[in-house]
């Protein structure tokens, strides 16, 4: 017993917490890529994801084509068609007010979500996780299903590879440069316009990638993403908008901290994550991370 | 020797603001020269538009013998200009390395890593350290340094010494002669008089966006009263 809380009940949650973060902390980091380098808010991030799950499922449902190789092949496709809509829509916008970047995107989502609502109903399809990865695990104090357990490793390896990506090679040290100061970066002969469609693309390959680990867990619906991307919007600004690191940790802190709420006072459990946003913002309005701009 | 920079009937504008009104200078290639005047007349505007920074601009520009008015902003790097600008633009995400790395090498010829090592001990003592964490001095030699690397063939430098202290002044002014040495073509604008008058070759004075004058450092005593005139020095 934990304060009075099975064991069981508390690490299951703990668990669920923790599946959770993993969304949270893949989208939320893709949202702040976006962000530090684009200075656009992705409100398509959401209708990515769904994408991401979709895509897997029609692979499957058309060509037969399963779970790894959608791994892969989702968030290439989801990345490139990220990098058509940079190059011939959002990249017009970048001179304006950032708010018609997000009402672009915003509109982005809505027509994508809607069409797929159109074609395949608002309720789930099923998506089976791949066999090697059925059944769970008895650790001794709780039982583990073995896909989530599954998603926590793939996804923590996936932020750590972005975070790499950005902080540790010499594309990171281009796109860090271009968030600091994209016209001097391009003064000094780096295509920026081509560093920002990879940056978009990267990051809607990202929450592809979230959306086809999501598959199994949750059910392919057009509206997956919709739920789910409000949710990250909070944690990216508990982070600090375009902090990478923030972004991540963030994720799994907030994740966790919905989950334990669920086994203490189920009741706030919807909400903890908005009430944590409101006395970040109260305190520390750059985030938790951020940098005071 | 050949004319490296040839600029002719050059304008630009910020916006409403039109600032140069038809700019005509030529640089021959190994020379140092510096744009005088006085505060606000367009001299840091001149180096923004030959970049292409400033891209609402009319007239000619002519780089090595290559149109320069149609060169997108990322490929004038790659035809042999490097841009140092006032501000500096040390990046605060990275380290003094990858500060330095940061530029790619555009042709042969530009200094290698241990070269600047060499030419700025300092730097490699604090190669780790994030690039904002170094001195004002320091961060101009920075500055300097990782356009050296890229082997472009002229240098525009934006009042490299502003702020700075003597002693650091003296270092920028060796630096900039040994870039010279080496054939450096270099582009300056600076307000620290004293400082140009000692590097400098020939100096082109500007005025209301325009060249009023330019003449080489040998006819610097002549032109002193004109100078006091116009600059107020």
């Amino acid at each position: 017993m934990i304060f009075g809380i099975p064991v069981q009940a508390f690490l299951g949650q703990l668990l669920i917490g923790l599946i959770n973060g993993s969304f949270y902390a893949l989208l939320s980091l893709g949202l702040a890529v976006i962000f530090g380098l684009l200075r656009v808010i992705n409100f398509a991030h959401g209708a990515q994801y769904m994408l991401g799950a979709f895509v897997a499922f029609l692979l499957l449902q058309y060509f037969a084509i399963g779970y790894w190789a959608a791994l892969i092949l989702a968030p290439l496709i989801v990345g490139l068609l990220g990098a058509v809509i940079e190059r011939t829509m959002l990249s017009r916008l970048y001179n304006l007010d950032p708010l018609y970047g997000l009402l672009f995107t915003f509109g982005l989502a809505l027509t994508i979500e809607g069409t797929f609502r159109y074609l395949y109903g608002a309720s789930g399809q099923p998506y089976a996780a791949p066999s090697w990865l059925a059944g769970g695990t008895n650790l001794g104090f709780m039982f583990l299903p073995n896909y989530r357990g599954w998603v926590v490793v793939v996804s923590l390896l996936a932020c750590l590879g972005t975070w790499l990506l950005i902080e540790k090679t010499k594309l990171g040290s281009y796109l860090r440069a271009a968030t600091e100061n994209p016209v001097l970066v391009q003064a000094f002969g780096v295509n920026v316009p081509l560093l920002l469609t990879f940056t978009y693309a990267l990051g809607a390959g990202l929450a592809a990638f979230a959306g086809v680990l999501a598959a199994p867990v949750y059910q392919v619906s057009p509206l997956m993403g919709t739920n789910l991307i409000i949710v990250v919007f909070a944690v990216v600004v508990v982070g600090g908008m375009g902090s990478i690191m923030g972004a991540i940790v963030t994720g799994y802190m907030l994740g966790i901290a919905e989950g334990l709420t669920k086994v203490f006072y189920p009741e706030a459990s919807n909400i903890v994550i908005f009430v944590i946003m409101a006395i970040v913002l109260l305190l520390r309005p750059a985030g938790l991370f951020g940098r005071d701009a | 020797m050949k004319p490296l920079l040839e600029v002719k009937g050059l304008n630009s504008w910020y916006g409403e603001s039109h600032v140069l009104h038809g700019v005509d200078m030529t640089v021959r290639e190994g020379e140092m020269i510096t744009i005088l005047g006085r505060n606000g007349v367009g001299k840091s505007t001149t180096l923004r538009t030959i970049v292409g920074i400033l891209r609402e601009r009319k007239g000619q520009i002519l780089f090595d013998g290559k149109d320069m008015m149609t060169v997108p902003l990322h490929r004038t790097a790659h035809a042999g200009i490097g841009f140092v600008p006032e501000e500096r633009g040390i990046f605060a995400t990275l380290t003094v390395e990858e500060n330095l790395m940061l530029p790619p090498v555009v042709a042969k010829g530009g200094l290698s890593l241990e070269e600047i090592y060499g030419l700025f001990p300092n730097l490699a003592e604090r190669r780790t350290s994030p690039g904002t964490k170094l001195s004002g001095g320091e961060q101009q030699m920075l500055a300097m340094a990782r356009i050296l690397r890229t082997g472009v063939k002229m240098l525009l430098l934006d009042e490299p010494t502003e702020g700075l202290a003597p002693v650091i002044v003296q270092r920028i002014g060796e630096v900039l002669k040994k870039l010279k040495e080496r054939g450096m073509t270099v582009l300056l604008v600076e307000q620290n008089f004293r400082f140009a008058s000692k590097i400098a070759d020939r100096f082109y004075l500007m005025d209301h966006g325009q060249m009023v004058a330019d003449f080489p450092v040998s006819e610097l005593p002549d032109q002193m009263p004109m100078l006091h005139k116009v600059l107020g020095v």
